[in-house]
């Protein structure tokens, strides 16, 4: 605080109280209708004290959207892509900071482009890929003539398919790929002393041992914030898992979401929606809670 | 910059890059492609492969009003989306640097709403600004039928607005809070001790100061309203009514994979990409040369 202004301070007292409100409110209202029974919630206005019913609704729209198992689905999906782009992105910037070969600028820009070209834009194409994940290398091999060779000289007609579709792989895999995650630890691997390698290698450790005994170690708080920024982005797709999980019992938590939509002119149960939408939107929430410190680090860092 | 250090496995070094370098091209550079040849070529209608058909899968597109229609809506939502989630996240970024008391509780609560997941904002959303539950009810009780977002296009574009700004409000936040703090405070009290207000120091040192989160922050916006505002319009409005909020990205779903047009889908694909490549290399090859200030 700079100067002693009483009715400035007032005033931005007032607004930042009024960001506040606004920030929690919807939060509030959500909780308070997953509150109330069927005749209370479509009440108007929606009395503002929490009703009796909480965790009878609660209960309702876990059974109803089948939220159990979907939970389930959703901690694999989201912990899977979260600990692959920590994984994959460590092991390629360690690649290419501390390794010189031909290619390596060519690979780093490669990463780089992927930025652009975010899963939305490509989402028809990045589907079929997903029904059948060989389908570029069978494509590969048939305009190269390969297929066509090996068909003539041993009669074999080579026919690659590996479908990924309603599978935890198939959820998983096409996201882990992460350029932000790349810069993160290239970044941070800049920044360490050139002298903490030549002590390593003095010591005798190759590379595999420096990557492990002294780089991840030292990564720690870049995994931390890599991997809560991940989990939460992971856990909040829609798009992909609505696509990927045509069979229910894949579906994730937040595709479920769909199911306890009240139907127009069906019987408007927004209790039951709100009480499933708060349990949806829980996880990442108590994640970014207590882990704030490393999210917020995490995503500062990683746009620089 | 280059390590001096190095290891000199050349083998590994390329074992170690292969993992991305296949996800990459599997995921990002083959879907990229394939969305290319299906935009320039048609499928036959009883099997056989493709048949090239030049830019006509483009022009058949541009010469359609739902399309044109699609454009518009999507840039009315990204520009009100951008605007309002950076205009309130400055202010509040500028009053919680104040360090008023209890900033440490805005500074907590008020980035809460990024981890919401999109589709369950549409859905919490969906019930707040409801016109017959809820509280917009109550409006609607005062002034019968002044707020129908199921049948009036304008508010329904509205509710997706308010929706989606409640949600980047917290993202925009961080950034401009992080800006903030890294301006050294001998320079606001400098100012200060020259009689110069709040006002006239947010003028002359901070905004300019905040130039380049500024534009980092448009640019991220305007790609992530094109983007993330799918699971929101898919579970608020499904694009209605009548088409008033149907966004590019719902429209590339909704033709690639209920209508099964993939010709026309990987066109509008491709039109969108370019214009996500656009800002992109705009950011980085304009913004971050000429704003600059350290």
């Amino acid at each position: 605080m700079v100067e002693r202004s009483p009715i400035l301070n007032l005033i931005s007292q007032l607004l930042l109280f009024l960001g506040l409100l606004s920030a929690l409110l919807p939060f509030a209202i959500i909780a308070i209708a997953a509150s109330h029974d069927l005749r209370t919630v479509n009440e108007v206005p929606m009395p503002l004290t929490p009703g009796p019913y909480f965790w009878d609704n609660i209960v309702e729209a876990w059974n109803r959207a089948d939220l159990g198992p979907k939970i389930v689905n959703s901690i694999v999906f989201a912990a899977g892509v979260a600990l692959g782009k920590v994984f994959i992105a460590a092991l390629t910037a360690f690649s290419i900071v501390y390794f010189r070969y031909w290619g390596k600028m060519v690979v780093f820009w490669a990463i780089f482009i992927t930025l652009m070209l975010p899963l939305e834009v490509r989402i028809v194409p990045t589907y079929a890929v997903a029904a059948n994940v060989l389908s570029p290398y069978q494509a590969l091999l048939d305009i190269s003539g390969i297929t066509w060779l090996v068909r003539q000289a041993t009669g074999i007609e080579i026919a690659l398919k590996w479908g990924l579709l309603n599978s935890y792989t198939g959820l998983i895999l096409p996201l882990i790929a992460t350029a932000t995650g790349t810069f993160l630890y290239r970044q941070f691997f800049l920044t360490l002393p050139d002298e903490l390698t030549e002590a390593a290698r003095m010591d005798g450790a190759g590379a595999i041992r420096f990557f492990f005994d002294v780089l991840l170690p030292l990564s720690r708080t870049n995994m931390a914030a890599l991997g809560t920024i991940m989990f939460v982005w992971a856990w909040n797709q829609y798009l992909w898992p609505l696509l990927v999980t045509t069979d229910a019992a894949h579906g994730t938590a937040v595709t479920q979401l769909k199911e306890l939509i009240p139907q127009t002119n069906g019987t408007p149960d927004w209790h039951i929606a709100m009480a499933g939408t708060l349990i949806v939107m829980l996880p990442p929430l108590v994640v970014v809670i207590f882990m704030q410190r490393w999210f917020v680090r995490g995503l500062v860092a990683a746009e620089k | 910059m280059e390590k001096r250090t190095l290891f000199t496995n050349k083998g590994l070094g390329i074992a170690l890059v292969v993992p991305q370098v296949l996800l990459i091209f599997t995921f990002f550079y083959w879907p990229a492609g394939q969305a290319l040849y299906w935009a320039f070529t048609l499928e036959r209608p009883w099997g056989g492969g493709n048949e090239w058909v030049g830019t006509s899968n483009f022009t058949q597109l541009l010469g359609d009003p739902v399309y044109w229609n699609s454009i518009l809506t999507s840039l009315i939502f990204a520009f009100s989306a951008t605007v309002l989630a950076m205009g309130v996240a400055l202010t509040m970024a500028l009053l919680v640097d104040r360090e008023l008391r209890g900033f440490r509780v805005y500074r907590t609560v008020l980035v809460w709403p990024y981890a919401i997941a999109a589709p369950a904002l549409g859905v919490a959303f969906r019930f707040i600004l409801a016109p017959e539950a809820g509280f917009m009810a109550y409006l609607n009780h005062a002034f019968p039928g002044l707020w129908n977002p199921a049948l009036n296009g304008a508010q329904a574009m509205i509710a997706i607005v308010i929706a989606y700004v409640w949600k980047y409000i917290g993202y925009n936040f961080i950034f401009f809070l992080a800006a903030l703090q890294a301006i050294p405070k001998s320079l606001i009290e400098a100012a200060a001790m020259d009689g110069s207000g709040l006002l006239r120091r947010i003028r002359d040192i901070q905004l300019p100061l905040l130039t380049p989160t500024i534009f980092f922050l448009v640019v991220i916006n305007l790609t992530d309203s094109f983007t993330d505002s799918f699971g929101i319009v898919d579970l608020m409005t499904a694009g209605g009514p009548n088409r008033a909020t149907e966004l590019m990205v719902y429209k590339i779903f909704f033709d690639g994979f209920k209508g099964l047009d993939y010709s026309g889908a990987a066109a509008q694909s491709i039109i969108l990409m370019l214009l996500v490549i656009a800002l992109t290399v705009f950011q980085f090859r304009f913004l971050e040369r000429r704003v600059h200030y350290k």
